[in-house]
């Protein structure tokens, strides 16, 4: 039985690893994060930081073995890991579903689009094949492609069109929580924008509450309410977008925006991190940031921060902040 | 006073495909000057890797002129143009994909030392490839290792090493950043404009990112399918865009900021086919401001300010 709650999602300490040929690869370690019905939040990091891994946690897609998952994880308050597989089944696109990052692969070459729309509408709801049809030609309309083109193929669709049919496909069961992989990222930037506005009109359209991962501030800037920036499978600052943008705290947060070109003055000097991000299956002890951080005292190098509160919903996990 | 290194004039580069001629590039002039960089911003199938391609006459171009100090390498033999290839080097996108995973960073770097007979004993040849990876950062114990033990922002050093193990002139970088993490990407562009000042490099920096073309570059080009539509200098470009795709373009960015949010122009359609075009403008069918004339001529790049080239027949439309 699901209790009345606040949050479409909320993650509770969560740890993922992959146990590989003797190794254990840490990809999440101890994420919590929440997030509020109706509303966006940004999941930001690189290469390899888990935001993916994170992704995949909801919707119970962590194969394993490899992979060992602790934690919590509940959807619209319910444990999503005393569910059946069946059950989760019925969790999956229908109230969590998830846009990936490279649409040509997310997409079955050999059935013509509206047949694949179809297929995921029958699987969820109990309603014949014309119908069904009838129905994945709506959601095509629905994402600006021409109706009449249902009956083509993947390859015949240029990436902005291929991105938008896995955005038909996946808001076919009108979910209510939205993972988008860096939906845009292999996309030209005026396509992007094209995409990024069908998003997030569709967003309050549905209502839906959307996680957003991306390596790319300016899309947090214009699309999220809440920012959660992960560093090697931590989060390392949590806050609102006025939060992190204007009131950066943490040397991490601080570094991106740092290696970001400066678009009112293009002379300004880059002000890149140094080095490079921690291998997951040899994290350093202490901050997972301290190797690269230009302020790292002795006490970042042997003692994780926890997260703690700067104000507001602010959270920062950094020794060089104390709860305010 | 500013010396031009690179004329390229009137150049075309058409591919034949069974649906007919393909205008990847197509009447391309600028110059770059210099120890200056242009960069060359556009979307995919704009034609501005082609345009990089055929400059180093890593593809022949079908039509035009390539003066490099002068002298044009399109009429060079295939021998001379090895030899002036030394002069001209490229950094690509993908670091894995042009680096041959069975030979060692220095094996790499070695290579066109080697092919080139640039120094004949193997011990100098070594000296110069560690003295080579210090000046792009690499430390000397990967050496020895492969490219796949690396990450993409070491990679990229190599391939880096590797161009500049000639003592090019110029070099065109391909989206050399692209594939990188942006804390990653700021280091590689930070070497790039360090080598730069230090070894006068003239650069053609190909990029779809365009806070980053800002950024890194003198002058900028902006392609539309095959053809140049507006040509100026990296802070006239962004205070006074022009051509209506460019304002669109600029105003796409992803502006990582709360305050002073530009206005967004959104697009309608996407880029057409490069194959069996109207004589008309290219961007038309997509133009917010297209006209009879738009669709019955095509434009011509024309000066509009000192420097500010623009191929569009509106005069009176608004600023960008």
């Amino acid at each position: 039985m699901s209790e009345q709650t606040n949050y479409a999602l909320e993650i509770e300490n969560l740890f993922v690893e992959y146990h590989v040929d003797k190794e254990v690869v840490h990809a999440l370690n101890g994420i919590s994060l929440k997030l509020k019905k109706g509303e966006t939040v940004g999941l930001v990091g690189e290469t390899g930081a888990g935001k993916t891994t994170t992704g995949l946690s909801i919707l119970r897609l962590i194969p394993s073995p490899p992979g060992v998952v602790r934690g919590k994880i509940l959807v619209k308050g319910e444990d999503i890991s005393t569910l059946s597989e069946k059950q989760m089944e019925t969790i999956r696109g229908n109230v969590v579903s998830m846009i990936f990052q490279d649409p040509m692969t997310s997409l079955n070459p050999t059935k013509t689009v509206n047949d694949q729309i179809a297929e995921v509408i029958r699987l969820h709801e109990k309603i014949g094949k014309k119908e069904a049809a009838v129905k994945a030609g709506d959601m095509l309309e629905m994402v600006g492609i021409p109706r009449d083109r249902g009956g083509e193929y993947p390859h015949q669709f240029s990436g902005g069109m291929k991105q938008r049919v896995v955005i038909a496909m996946a808001l076919a069961c009108s979910p209510e929580i939205l993972i988008a992989d860096e939906p845009t990222t292999a996309l030209d930037v005026t396509i992007q924008a094209q995409v990024l506005d069908m998003i997030r009109e569709l967003k309050k359209k549905y209502d839906m509450s959307m996680i957003m991962i991306t390596h790319d501030l300016g899309i947090v800037a214009e699309i999220c309410d809440t920012v959660a920036i992960v560093y090697a499978g931590s989060i390392v600052e949590y806050g609102t977008l006025e939060d992190i943008f204007n009131r950066t705290a943490h040397p991490y947060t601080v570094g991106l925006f740092g290696s970001l070109p400066n678009m009112d003055d293009r002379t300004q000097r880059l002000k890149p991190i140094q080095g490079l991000m921690p291998d997951p299956t040899n994290l350093p002890e202490g901050c997972p940031f301290s190797p690269r951080c230009p302020q790292a005292t002795e006490e970042c190098r042997t003692r994780k921060p926890a997260l703690r509160n700067i104000g507001g919903e602010h959270v920062v996990a950094c020794h060089l902040f104390k709860e305010g | 006073m500013a010396e031009a290194l690179l004329e390229v004039k009137n150049v075309k580069k058409y591919f034949k495909t069974p649906k007919g001629m393909l205008h990847a590039v197509d009447d391309v002039t600028f110059t770059i000057n210099r120890g200056e960089t242009l960069g060359v911003v556009g979307e995919s199938g704009c034609g501005k890797s082609t345009t990089g391609r055929v400059v180093l006459r890593l593809l022949e171009p079908t039509a035009g002129q390539i003066l490099m100090e002068g002298q044009d390498i399109a009429k060079l033999s295939e021998g001379q143009m090895r030899v002036k290839r030394k002069e001209m080097q490229m950094i690509f996108q993908d670091p894995l994909a042009s680096l041959d995973p069975r030979k060692t960073v220095g094996q790499i770097i070695e290579e066109p030392l080697k092919i080139h007979n640039i120094i004949s004993s193997s011990r100098d040849r070594q000296k110069r490839v560690l003295e080579l990876m210090e000046t792009v950062g690499l430390a000397q114990r990967y050496y020895s290792t492969y490219p796949h033990e690396l990450d993409g922002g070491r990679r990229q050093r190599i391939g880096i090493a590797r161009a500049l193990s000639m003592n090019p002139k110029f070099i065109v970088c391909d989206e050399p950043v692209s594939a990188l993490d942006v804390s990653i990407q700021a280091q590689i562009l930070n070497l790039l404009e360090d080598l730069q000042q230090e070894m006068g490099l003239t650069y053609m920096f190909i990029t779809h990112d365009l806070s980053v073309v800002h950024h890194f570059s003198n002058n900028i080009a902006v392609m539309y399918l095959g053809k140049i539509i507006e040509l100026a200098s990296s802070d006239e470009l962004f205070a006074h865009p022009t051509h209506p795709y460019t304002q669109a373009l600029l105003s796409a960015i992803p502006v990582p900021k709360l305050e002073n949010r530009r206005e967004r122009i959104i697009l309608k359609g996407e880029i057409t086919s490069p194959i069996n075009l109207p004589k008309a403008c290219r961007f038309a069918s997509r133009c917010l401001y297209a006209t009879k004339q738009c669709f019955g001529e095509e434009p011509d790049l024309k000066e509009i300010a000192p420097g500010h080239q623009v191929a569009c027949f509106l005069k009176d439309k608004p600023e960008g």
